[in-house]
């Protein structure tokens, strides 16, 4: 049942005090109607609004917080089965297993592997979020005290723990950084439930196969008062997950289901036969609805694919990432540098400019406006054309900066060079690699010949 | 009172075309099997709600050149087979590809700019070598496409080939030769769902068959637009899912093409530290783009790392068996 903005708006106190966090009650309404907040953020709706209100205006897949203000991660809030109906708004977690029984030296490393790792991509910085930590048959003393350590070292902590009182002492431990408790099960689910809901923290609920069950366990488990909930359904293979995950979302999102209404946490390292298939297995999960997945192999090489993958996946489709369009210096160009042109798609400017830096040749970089497009598919939607280009030229400050009149174009629209010289009459028109791994190359022929 | 879960079943009106590449001796060839793709009544791997007939199929690339341009990972794994197409040929199907991706790149302008001899010398060699049905194309420019593709039909007469790219510029000479000696075609647009449909309706109109076209919605590797292709590829499989009979058929994306542009792939000279050893990365690199886009509908994925090959068999045999 979904309300419109205004129809919610008529419900709420209309007093614009500001203390949800809007300027004002209808644009609270309105984030309401999109399912993007809680009507609970409101401390002023009448009890009469909350009932008119309740099931319609919660967001189908709550949103999941593991940290705190100073670095946190947050999941769920989803609204779409397919990322082209609108966007997926929050990307998964990546966690790697980390065994709390190892000795000093063996965590410290692992951990400082994970903490460490860091990568850069079309000017995002990409990383871990942080340990899933196996309680290794230590004490639950011992088990806190790695928690802390964990922590203090800036991961994220998911704590694989089913014992209570180990996930109680642990959670004292994290010096007010949310950790996600994995995980209450039919056994001990009223105990975990009372640790989640003393510390204020997520709890994971495990499952057996079955989602009919699992989507009880959870609704018993809110009602004991953790109502923050991660689920896992217990199943670990690639169709079986591809399944559950596929159901259980289907179930919140399309048919407003409450029970299923949480993020999901997966395993591929259990569902996979070693470090390759279970990159193979977590690019599924990414592709497919997690949002916790928590690695056993720490590869940088598979890191890396992952978290690519995690950033393609969820990038707006409205809004690819793109530059703003302009002359842009690579090195240090003088007026007699070489001018080369491209489109402003963020990959698009950062490869060129990338490989212009490799180089060591400086150079102009001429950014045309297509759109946020690549190369070739600015070209096919006509955006990337001898009209955009010389437009680019004359409006961009090109002629105050270049004194020479030779502009270079990628070679996979070497087809415009006509066009582009009737434009540019002046200019002479150079076809470039179509590859940008080939500038280099191109670059040193060019300044050297 | 256990909580039920409600019914999220999908009940979709329409099917994928089940499309067949490869002749045996009865059919009037002499692949040793055929190779049959596509017939989903449900979205990938969704078993619960549907059926999925055919299991998707790894295409190995095989060139009729040596690519001198492919960097030591992908060359190392390969070593001597490759310069010799048929050599290279025998080995994949060794490896377990289901289908041969023969390109004939040598009749690019560029690259070596051979002609129809060539390609025919080439053609018969492949399929002397392997009995695997194959996916014959052109060097991607119109006129050596035309030149190569109608030679290479000819040679490969009852083979049931499918021959390729069409585009919407260039198709109907590729076109009159499928239906000159009885092969298929792929069809190729720019990650465009209405495009695809505007190209398969001009093939049709040309009076070849619906099911002996496979759709090449033009992939974008990991990293280098693979998500506009995942999405372009949900929304042709919804679609013909939902009735829409010009879409119903099958896809192919170019893992293994695209992937080995990248950088990440190609180098490993200056690049930050968390990028990971070469190799291992280059191979998942492919790996997780043929397992990304299988999610989105994938029948036919061409690869090339023998590696990444494995793998991808790997994650198809467990995502075809149903859960118990």
């Amino acid at each position: 049942m979904a309300l419109s903005g205004l129809a919610i708006y008529k419900l709420l106190p209309k007093t614009n005090c500001k203390e949800c966090g809007f300027p004002t009650c209808l644009a609270f309404a309105m984030k309401l109607a999109a399912l993007q907040v809680d009507l609970a953020d409101c401390p002023y709706v009448s009890d009469e609004a909350k009932q008119q209100l309740a099931g319609a205006s919660a967001p189908p897949i709550r949103l999941i917080t593991v940290g705190n203000e100073h670095r946190k991660i947050e999941v769920g809030n989803e609204t779409v089965m397919y990322r082209h109906e609108k966007t997926f708004y929050h990307q998964p977690g990546f966690f790697y297993r980390l065994d709390a029984g190892l000795d000093d030296e063996a965590f410290r490393e692992r951990l400082q592997a994970i903490v460490g790792y860091e990568v850069e991509r079309v000017g995002q910085e990409l990383a871990p979020e942080g340990v899933a930590l196996a309680d290794g048959d230590v004490s639950a003393d011992v088990y806190a005290k790695r928690a802390k350590q964990a922590s203090a070292a800036g991961a994220l902590v998911i704590l694989l723990t089913t014992d209570p009182d180990e996930a109680d002492a642990a959670c004292a431990e994290m010096g007010g950084s949310k950790p996600l408790i994995y995980a209450a099960t039919p056994d001990n689910w009223e105990q975990m439930a009372a640790v989640a809901a003393k510390h204020d923290v997520p709890l994971a609920v495990r499952g057996s196969g079955d989602l009919d069950e699992l989507a009880e366990l959870a609704k018993q488990i809110a009602g004991k008062g953790a109502e923050d909930l991660v689920l896992d359904p217990g199943t670990r293979g690639w169709a079986a997950t591809l399944e559950d995950l596929t159901r259980a979302r289907r179930a919140a999102i399309r048919k407003g289901f409450r029970a299923l209404g949480y993020p999901v946490i997966t395993f591929p390292g259990e569902g996979a036969n070693g470090p390759e298939e279970e990159a193979l297995l977590a690019a599924q999960h990414v592709a497919k609805y997690a949002g916790f997945v928590v690695m056993d192999h720490f590869d940088p090489a598979a890191l890396y694919t992952l978290l690519t993958l995690r950033q393609n996946i969820y990038t707006d489709p409205q809004k690819p990432i793109q530059v703003s369009p302009g002359l842009y210096p690579v090195g240090d160009p003088t007026p007699e540098s070489p001018l080369l042109v491209t489109t402003n798609f963020s990959l698009t400017y950062f490869s060129v400019a990338g490989e212009v830096e490799g180089s060591g040749i400086p150079a102009w970089l001429l950014i045309a406006d297509a759109e946020g497009m690549s190369v070739l598919t600015a070209w096919a939607a006509g955006k990337f054309d001898a009209d955009s280009i010389a437009k680019a030229v004359k409006t961009m400050g090109v002629l105050d900066k270049v004194s020479h009149r030779r502009i270079v174009i990628p070679g996979f629209v070497a087809t415009i060079s006509g066009e582009l010289e009737e434009e540019l009459p002046d200019w002479e028109i150079l076809v470039g690699p179509r590859e940008s791994i080939g500038i280099p190359g191109y670059l040193k022929q060019l300044t050297t010949a | 009172m256990a909580l039920a879960m409600p019914n999220v079943r999908e009940t979709w009106r329409g099917a994928v075309l089940e499309v067949t590449l490869g002749a045996t001796r009865e059919q009037g060839g002499t692949r040793t099997k055929t190779v049959t793709v596509g017939g989903e009544t449900a979205l990938p791997f969704a078993h619960f709600e549907g059926a999925m007939p055919h299991r998707p199929v790894v295409a190995v690339e095989v060139m009729d050149r040596m690519p001198d341009e492919w960097p030591p990972p992908l060359l190392d794994a390969w070593g001597d087979v490759l310069g010799d197409p048929a050599a290279w040929a025998a080995k994949a199907e060794e490896l377990g590809a289901g289908l041969i991706y023969l390109i004939l790149d040598s009749a690019h302008p560029e690259r070596g700019d051979t002609g129809p001899d060539q390609a025919r010398a080439v053609v018969r060699a492949v399929l002397d070598a392997t009995g695997l049905p194959l996916m014959i194309i052109g060097p991607g420019q119109a006129e050596k496409d035309n030149e190569v593709l109608v030679a290479a039909a000819e040679e490969a007469a009852g083979e049931r080939i499918a021959l390729g790219n069409c585009e919407d510029k260039n198709y109907r000479t590729i076109v009159a030769a499928a239906l000159a000696s009885d092969h298929l075609v792929v069809a190729c647009t720019p990650i465009d769902v209405n495009l695809a449909k505007q190209l398969n309706v001009l093939i049709t109109d040309m009076r070849l068959d619906l099911d002996r076209i496979v759709m090449d919605p033009t992939t974008g590797a990991l990293g280098y637009g693979i998500e506009y292709t995942y999405s372009v590829m949900e929304r042709l499989r919804i679609a013909a899912l939902s009735g829409d009979n010009v879409l119903q058929l099958p896809m192919v994306v170019t893992a293994g093409y695209e992937a080995w542009r990248a950088k990440e792939t190609r180098t490993d000279e200056g690049v930050p530290s968390g990028w990971g050893d070469w190799e291992r990365r280059a191979v998942l690199w492919e790996a997780n783009t043929a397992t990304t886009l299988l999610q989105s509908g994938a029948d036919i994925v061409t690869m090339r790392h023998p590696r990444a090959i494995v793998l991808i068999e790997r994650a198809i045999d467990e995502l075809m068996e149903p859960p118990s």
